[in-house]
């Protein structure tokens, strides 16, 4: 009985690491292969070009800007000519890549190596195999991201000559976290593909259109649905209705949800993210939030969102621990 | 301790249809066992079966005395596996390949093992190209080493010689012998190559959807072969009609159909009347161009066995 606890015990032991091997192994790979300098390489571009237009922005009219206290964060938030969207838009357009392609051929992939089989026959639990996998992939896209922060605080510091505060700082860890939670939801909707498609091939194009829909028809798409759920005649009960219909309808989109979440972390004048009327903004004083009030205006978003990453990633747990190991 | 392998009633079904049918299997600790059968006979859903990869539908299995469907973990540590048509991560090296497979066994001090693994298949020299580069050959000797890493006192392999070319199955074939007969580790060795099979396992079974039909030493499958009928195709000169009715007329020569070619024909022989026909025919004049054994596939071997099967039976 003695060897048997013993026996368990290290087993135990093992098991622990067994996790660990693959999303070493994994985080290896995802650094050394081509995607990821092509990946850093665009993000890095289009991040550079968005915070030099911004920061010129704001260069312009900072003489007149006395009272603005979280000027830094401006830098992902302004948007200036030529370049058409702020850093966050930008961010909440690519970073779902990032997903996707440290996710699409986590299982397809071994399927067409053949490694399988092999893999499954060594003594670790078949959903270490994806957890590793999971969270290999969401440490390169943290340590991207983070990086890319980063970068953009560099630059800014430098073209603006202003230090991010404190508070500014506590913002930014704040909007990193909840990109990262953001990007994982892509990660685990491209790893279910890859658990369902037989083909690498066929589960990069299921995310992609996805990614692809939301991104670009979705408000089209949500106002279509709204307009079905809640017709608008004309008067203003129904137009209020139908924008209710729409933001509801369009927070089921991970998509809105960051965006969101992130012009309300990243800028402390944000109040709402709801539907405001004229009479209610009617001689409001403007005032700026404290990040914990902040936080509180966005904890629905924030919650949701990390409701449909858990649940994706539980799909595609839950369909590779039923996955026939034959092919 | 002496059954390393026992399965009973084992039984896999996919929807209506039975990919293993009660299969029963006992292996002994450090023997060689052959699973002979065509492709698609299910002896890969047995090996996973074994692995605990794949649930059966019905029947036991105790490997080491552990249940794989309870026990996994514990069965996949001490068994290694050489699955068909093996794969490598192509980017990796053949060594990172093995470093990884180590790692995920929970071993520390790996690297000697590994060197002296890779000396052993003889890919010491390629041990650090990176594996897309391996032929298919050494990517299958990369996979024994691969299921030898963790040290295993069973070795399952799956097909382990398709794609080496004669001289490294020779090789081959003789490594796993010294690993039963040095090493003391019993391995079963799945394959639908007839010959490869009976010349290092001490026993096998002959596997046909998903049922056992013969099982024993490669002696005793011999035995049941030599009193079968042989089918051979002669090449005869001369006129067609005439060869024939020549064929026809020879004692212990039955069954005589045209061949695939003008002027074959292939005919049915008692085992062991192949030189007394041949000599029969040229001493009739018979101009015989050539003379074919037509048993050299498992294909034949098995229609044969089952005839003999038929006859022996009520």
């Amino acid at each position: 009985m003695t060897t048997t606890t013993a026996e368990t015990e290290r087993a135990e032991l093992r098991r622990v690491g067994g996790w660990r091997a693959v999303a070493g192994k994994e985080v290896a790979d995802h650094l050394l292969s081509g995607r990821f300098v092509v990946l850093m390489g665009v993000l890095g571009i289009a991040t550079a070009a968005a915070v030099f237009a911004a920061s010129g922005g704001i260069r312009d009219v900072a003489p007149n800007a006395q009272g603005i206290t979280a000027l830094f964060l401006k830098l992902f938030t302004v948007t200036v000519d030529p370049v058409p969207f702020p850093l966050i838009v930008f961010v909440g357009f690519l970073a779902p890549l990032l997903g996707i392609m440290f996710g699409f051929d986590a299982v397809s992939g071994e399927r067409s190596q053949g490694t399988l089989p092999r893999l499954l026959s060594q003594p670790i639990h078949r959903d270490e195999v994806i957890l590793g996998k999971f969270v290999a992939g969401l440490t390169v896209v943290a340590i991207m991201l983070t990086a890319l922060v980063l970068f953009v605080s560099g630059i800014g510091i430098f073209r603006l000559g202003v230090v991010p505060s404190p508070t500014e700082i506590s913002r930014l860890a704040v909007w990193l976290v909840f990109a990262i939670i953001y990007v994982g939801f892509w990660q685990a909707l491209a790893t279910l593909s890859s658990v369902l498609a037989r083909r690498a091939s066929t589960s990069a194009m299921i995310p992609i259109g996805v990614w692809l829909v939301l991104t670009l028809f979705g408000s089209f798409l949500f106002g279509a649905v709204a307009g079905v759920l809640s017709p608008r005649d004309g008067s203003q009960a129904a137009e209020i209705a139908y924008q209710r219909t729409n933001q509801a309808v369009s927070q089921l989109s991970p998509v809105t949800l960051f965006q969101q979440g992130s012009s309300v972390l990243l800028d402390p004048e944000v109040r709402t993210v709801g539907l405001v009327t004229l009479e209610q903004v009617d001689r409001a004083i403007v005032s700026e939030l404290n990040l914990t009030q902040s936080l509180a205006v966005v904890w629905p978003q924030i919650a949701i969102l990390v409701a449909m990453t858990s649940v994706m990633f539980a799909l595609a747990y839950i369909a590779f621990m039923r996955d026939e190991v034959r092919a | 301790m002496s059954t390393t392998i026992r399965s009973k009633g084992l039984t896999k079904a996919y929807g209506e249809h039975t990919v293993v049918d009660r299969l029963d299997l006992e292996i002994e600790a450090g023997e060689v066992f052959g699973l002979l059968g065509p492709n698609g006979a299910g002896k890969t859903t047995t090996i996973l079966m074994l692995l605990g990869l794949v649930q059966p539908t019905n029947g036991t299995i105790k490997v080491l005395g552990l249940d794989p469907r309870r026990n996994p973990l514990e069965v996949k540590r001490h068994v290694g596996y050489l699955p068909d048509a093996v794969g490598f991560y192509d980017s990796m090296t053949g060594r990172q390949n093995l470093r990884f497979t180590a790692r995920l066994n929970g071993l520390d001090d790996f690297e000697g093992q590994i060197e002296s693994l890779l000396d052993l298949v003889g890919l010491a020299d390629a041990a650090d190209q990176a594996a897309g580069e391996y032929s298919r050959g050494m990517k299958q000797r990369l996979g024994v080493a691969d299921a030898l890493v963790k040290g295993p006192s069973v070795l399952i392999l799956d097909e382990p010689t398709t794609a080496i070319d004669p001289e490294g199955v020779i090789e081959m074939l003789a490594l796993i012998q010294r690993l039963a007969k040095e090493e003391g580790v019993t391995v079963l060795l799945a394959s639908h190559l007839l010959h490869q099979v009976q010349a290092v396992c001490d026993r096998v079974a002959i596997f046909v959807d998903g049922k056992v039909v013969a099982q024993g030493t490669p002696h005793d499958l011999a035995a049941v072969e030599e009193t079968a009928k042989v089918r051979v195709e002669f090449r005869l000169g001369g006129d067609p009609s005439k060869a024939r009715d020549l064929l026809n007329s020879m004692p212990n020569v039955s069954d005589v159909e045209a061949g695939r070619v003008p002027g074959s024909w292939v005919a049915g022989l008692e085992a062991g009347s192949l030189p007394t026909a041949v000599s029969g025919l040229v001493s009739r004049g018979a101009d015989v161009i050539g003379v074919h054994r037509l048993d050299e596939d498992l294909e034949t071997i098995y229609r044969r066995y089952f005839e003999v099967r038929e006859e022996v039976s009520p």
